[in-house]
């Protein structure tokens, strides 16, 4: 076959697409601006629904990556032309790459928190995202609060710069409410005498054994959740935190001390995918990810011939979905490096 | 001291105080029917009450007080369930919901004796 | 609390504030509520800024408190507020200045509007010649009352005579600042700070040598509302929730509240008085309550004016222990003479209020 596949972020989606395309025959190249390869599961402990370690998932991946696949790290496109169904990307490095096939793998970034204001994340001291519990509990250190006391009460906030219109973000990012319940049952398993809520506007328990996991964090762990939005945060003279959440269920507005205020962070498209969107004029929808060609039959094409999509740069995904669309990808790009046209065939 | 009287007198707030509530009062019903902790508030119980149609009861609602400590509220709605256990017959979550009743009706009978 | 994270944040919201030749638009009710705030504002600018102020004698309510009660229907509110824009025209000027934050309010609102949509602009614009043949042009700057001292705090700073520091410690006195709803809520982005954080007050706080208190219920209405106080027997609603921020201000033992808003001052004030008599409750020590000032009237004891020619004898909260405090002398026997040292007569003394140091 002897054709060339560029690949662009070395997370998740970029890692498997490479091993199965590699696999396939193609020569790729996988560009990832970070020193190591892995992207947001290098700093993800533990996984939802099963608790099985990130590094588990990653060293799978890792599998993935043979002698044949070119990985260059510190290096992202500064630079990409066509001509005649060829790719022509510059890197940062100054390396000039040519391929046939390109794949934007470049994912998503947490939403920046400080955003929404009235959570004062930045400004309060216990109030951290759940990519920072999720730092805190690799770290391994004992789990104290600013002022060095044991949290007795911790509350997890869901829907933070998702389903809200006020930051632009009106889409559901799919994976914070079940790592809510993952990340309240860690910290149950870590301080049992702690007091762990949910504040949930809806609670998408939609994958296979999320609402398993649902009714373990409420039987066994003794996760309460309580249904309303966190309107404002404020902070106690003790550092701790008042909030305010209407318990929509009861119908009254409820105030509620919190030691620490874990907000469940949203996904945004990242800064890499935004930047490809531009190098490669592909369009973005109205939530800002990539444009899928079709959203039911073409999820992995964009719009730009020869340019393919994966994992989370076209919309917030679980790993087992990313893991699933880096594989469809590749099959699509097979099926057009082969000139095997399946969008033509008769309906 | 005397009370000035200004014409109106200050209203009460309407907020739920989780910290200033009756908060062990679910913790000890829960130890008493851990099945409490499993309620998704979805209302198939209350739907179904016989008592509800007719009465305050609320058993979905009566889980949620409890769950905050509101309990001041909580002993009309529990007296007027008849036991029939036709709630329980429907829970999807398998709550067992007569001992929820008769546990928080023991329960706040203990809170009212001396 | 990360004084960084603030700091990043007010950067966000910054706005323009015109240097000089401010139109200036007076409150409704201020001048009763707290009588010597408005003329301590323009005694400050011209006097100690050199900056010229205007006020046009034909000036009206701009209609905020009929438009908040819905007596006012909005279009007859643009249409009045457009006159006030048509007598600044007329006069020269073209930056407005409201001493009212419910006027800022309704002028930021009606210009927002307008904006988007112009043809409602022009509808107005109409009815305002049809009525008066008067045209207008729309204000270059607007900036509230306290938006413009918060400008100019380091040049109040330095001619200070005094601080916001308690004389016989040294330590700073802790301020609880408090932030007319119709600031920045409705508009974040017309406000110095945001909503979330404003920062108008605490500049000025600090700037002096003050310590602010963030607490709790900061953000929690004073409960003038407008409505609910109007009627007797819905006054219990508007306490409540100056009692919820006592109750929050509380343990951060504040030496003062200062606010920007016609309202605010008035009801933390009064409702201190009527909490104390109808609950026997008070806030500050010794059955003391907490005094609360108006930014222009904390602007003016820095500068050291006459407490008596700026209206404090008017607090229900007896000022007294603050000036104490502050190291700011003042003649007792001076309190309840007005104009020509008339005697303005005295008040009531409360039955549970301590009043004893005030020397009645």
């Amino acid at each position: 076959m002897g054709k060339d596949v560029l690949i662009i972020g070395g997370g998740i989606a970029g890692m498997e697409a490479s091993a199965y395309l590699s696999a396939m025959g193609y020569q790729v190249t996988l560009v990832e601006k970070a020193n190591e390869l892995g992207g947001h599961l290098l700093r993800w402990e533990r996984l939802f629904p099963t608790q099985r370690h990130g590094k588990e998932v990653l060293s799978f991946l890792h599998c993935g990556i043979d002698g044949k696949i070119r990985v260059i790290k510190n290096a992202e496109p500064v630079a990409a032309v066509t001509r005649d169904d060829l790719h022509i990307v510059t890197l940062s490095t100054g390396e000039v790459i040519t391929a046939n096939a390109v794949l934007i793998t470049t994912g998503y970034k947490t939403f920046d928190a400080s955003r929404k204001e009235e959570y004062g994340y930045g400004i309060y001291n216990n109030v951290v995202t759940s990519a920072d519990l999720e730092e805190m509990f690799s770290s391994g250190k004992e789990m104290l609060t600013s002022s060095g006391i044991v949290p007795r009460r911790v509350g997890f906030i869901h829907c933070v710069g998702s389903r809200d219109e006020k930051v632009g973000n009106i889409y559901c990012s799919k994976v914070c409410c079940v790592t809510a319940v993952k990340q309240a049952i860690e910290l149950k398993e870590r301080l049992p005498y702690a007091e762990a809520f949910c504040f949930y506007m809806d609670l998408r328990m939609y994958g296979m054994h999320f609402e398993e996991l649902y009714k373990e964090a409420q039987e066994k762990h003794g996760v309460q959740f309580i249904r309303g939005r966190l309107s404002e945060a404020a902070e106690n003279q003790d550092h701790s935190l008042l909030i305010k959440v209407e318990d929509t269920l009861t119908g009254r507005p409820l105030k509620m001390k919190m030691d620490l205020l874990v907000l469940m962070v949203g996904f945004e498209p990242s800064d890499g995918t935004q930047k490809m969107a531009e190098l490669f004029h592909l369009e973005t929808g109205s939530t800002r990810f990539l444009k899928m060609a079709d959203e039911h039959t073409s999820t992995n094409v964009s719009s730009v011939q020869g340019v393919f999509l994966a994992g989370t740069c076209s919309a917030p995904r679980t790993i087992t979905s990313t893991i699933t669309d880096a594989r469809a990808a590749a099959a699509k790009i097979t099926s057009y490096l082969s000139q095997y046209s399946i969008e033509q065939r008769e309906n | 001291m005397s009370a000035k009287n200004f014409g109106f007198s200050i209203h009460k707030d309407r907020q739920i105080d989780y910290d200033k509530n009756y908060r062990e009062f679910y913790y000890r019903v829960k130890a008493v029917e851990p099945s409490i902790s499993l309620c998704i508030s979805c209302g198939n119980c209350t739907a179904t009450c016989s008592a509800g149609n007719f009465t305050s009861m609320n058993l979905r609602n009566v889980i949620l007080l409890a769950a905050r400590g509101e309990v001041n509220n909580l002993g009309d709605n529990v007296s007027a369930c008849l036991l029939c256990g036709k709630c329980q017959l429907g829970c999807p979550r398998g709550v067992n919901t007569r001992n929820v009743v008769i546990a928080i009706r023991k329960e706040l009978k203990i809170r009212r004796k001396p | 609390m990360k004084e960084e994270g603030k700091k990043k944040l007010w950067q966000e919201y910054q706005k323009e504030i015109a240097d000089d030749r401010y139109f200036y638009v007076r409150s409704c009710v201020r001048q009763s509520f707290f009588p010597g705030a408005e003329q301590a504002f323009l005694k400050i600018m011209r006097e100690e800024l050199g900056k010229d102020v205007f006020e046009h004698a034909c000036h009206t309510t701009c209609t905020g408190i009929a438009y908040h009660a819905d007596v006012v229907p909005f279009d007859t509110t643009m249409t009045v507020v457009a006159r006030q824009f048509s007598l600044m025209t007329e006069s020269g000027y073209q930056n407005l200045v409201p001493s009212c934050i419910t006027s800022f309010g309704v002028y930021t609102e009606i210009l927002e509007t307008w904006k988007h949509f112009p043809e409602v602009e022009a509808k107005v614009r109409e009815f305002l010649f049809k009525a008066t043949g008067r045209t207008f042009e729309i204000p270059k700057n607007l900036a509230h009352a306290s938006d413009v001292i918060y400008k100019f705090r380091d040049s109040i700073a330095s001619r200070a005579k005094y601080k916001l520091v308690n004389q016989q410690t040294g330590e700073p006195l802790r301020v609880v600042e408090h932030i007319g709803c119709h600031y920045a809520k409705m508009f974040p982005h017309k406000g110095i700070g945001g909503a979330e954080f404003p920062h108008v007050l605490i500049g000025m706080v600090e700037s002096w040598g003050g310590e602010v208190i963030d607490y709790p219920e900061r953000r929690h209405c004073c409960g003038f509302g407008f409505r609910q106080y109007l009627v007797q027997a819905n006054r219990g609603y508007s306490v409540a929730c100056s009692k919820k921020k006592f109750e929050s201000m509380e343990p951060y033992m504040p030496d003062l509240i200062v606010t920007n808003c016609p309202g605010c001052p008035m009801f933390l004030d009064r409702w201190q008085y009527v909490i104390a008599e109808m609950e026997n409750h008070t806030y500050g020590a010794d059955k003391q309550g907490i005094p609360v000032l108006t930014f222009e009237e904390m602007a003016a004891m820095v500068l050291g004016y006459d407490p008596w020619e700026i209206g404090l004898q008017v607090h229900q909260i007896p000022v007294e222990p603050l000036m104490i405090k502050m190291g700011i002398p003042f003649d007792p026997g001076k309190k309840y003479l007005g104009k020509n040292s008339k005697d303005m007569g005295r008040p009531e003394i409360p039955d549970y209020l301590n009043y004893s140091g005030m020397k009645i």
